[in-house]
């Protein structure tokens, strides 16, 4: 496996989508090639990252007021 | 059109109303809505199981009755029973409130004029998410970005044997805190906004909203397949922002 197939497919196989020959083909490469460890690394990183602003935002218990006004009285000049 | 141009009929909208379950504006019953809420993200299901049967149950068909007879109550149910999620949807999809609150409204005034066109054929909620995306994508487009990169310069290059042309190195210490401050929904963002519209439609949709590959690839006209390969390469390019931000964040 080349760093080039080891990057193109690094987000099947961290879904877990890739065939077992192929996963044991990354993990073999990453055994042997630091920069694809940093490049797996960062990967991750940036994931998790993107993923924490999803699970920041939680549903408020109510749209503001003020708001909820605003959408009602536009409706009726629209 | 913004959140705030207050129309001078608002005197008659009753404010402070209390909205227990079960009980709306006009007296419908609301639990059935309330039992099956939006789900929250990550794992957003496909359309048909977003929120429970797909065709809306007898409560949905009291209130969209309504709604088609334009009665004013119902509007205000509709709102105050779906907006919660959808204003979260827009806060996520968007990351600035201002710009969330323009894409509610925008998304809530389309669904009242579309409301005669509605089948039926999916829940309100589902239907109402589908809009708020889609006026979201909009909001998304108009905003002004003065940093879009290309992505050529974004995602790594490789010799013609397949090795790395630039070794990548690991996240510096300063990047990685970075990411681990309070700062770092600022600097998500940012690097965010660098991207071409159609790698960060694909990033917002589907890590930060969390919809599925097929979800997302609706919203946009293009193949699931497309979307894994956008989104492959979207990620790519913010590992590659992320991990260059410790210059511009040291203080």
């Amino acid at each position: 496996m080349t760093c080039r197939e080891f990057a193109e497919f690094l987000d099947a196989w961290l879904a877990g989508l890739l065939p077992a020959e192929q996963a044991g083909a990354f993990r073999r490469h990453l055994a042997v090639c630091p920069h694809c460890v940093n490049y797996l690394d960062g990967y991750r990183r940036t994931v998790d990252a993107v993923e924490q602003l999803r699970a920041a935002e939680t549903v408020p218990e109510e749209v503001p007021a003020d708001l909820v006004r605003a959408i009602l009285a536009s409706r009726k000049e629209s | 059109m913004t959140a705030i141009s207050l129309s001078p009929r608002l005197s008659q909208i009753p404010r402070n109303v209390s909205w227990s379950p079960g009980i709306g504006a006009a007296g419908y019953s609301l639990r059935l809505l309330r039992s099956a809420p939006m789900p929250r993200v990550p794992d957003v299901p496909l359309p048909s199981s977003r929120s429970g049967p797909g065709v809306p149950d007898g409560e949905e068909a009291v209130l969209i009755a309504a709604l088609r007879r334009g009665e004013d109550t119902a509007f205000a149910s509709l709102l105050r029973e779906h907006g919660a999620p959808l204003l979260a949807t827009a806060r996520r999809m968007l990351g600035c409130e201002e710009d969330a609150r323009d894409a509610l409204q925008d998304a809530f005034l389309s669904a009242f004029r579309a409301v005669h066109a509605f089948e039926g054929k999916s829940r309100l909620g589902t239907w109402l998410h589908r809009i708020t995306v889609n006026s979201v994508l909009m909001k998304l487009r108009s905003r002004k970005r003065a940093c879009e990169r290309r992505m050529e310069d974004l995602v790594p290059h490789f010799t013609d044997d397949g090795h790395h042309v630039e070794p990548p190195c690991p996240f510096s210490d300063a990047a990685v805190r970075a990411l681990q401050s309070s700062e770092s929904r600022m600097i998500l963002w940012r690097a965010i906004e660098q991207l071409p519209d159609a790698y960060r439609e694909v990033i917002v949709l589907r890590d930060i909203e969390g919809l599925s590959t097929e979800e997302a690839g609706t919203h946009l006209g293009i193949t699931a397949n497309a979307i894994k390969i956008r989104l492959h390469r979207a990620r790519q390019a913010l590992r590659t922002l992320l991990g260059d931000c410790s210059e511009d964040l040291s203080p």
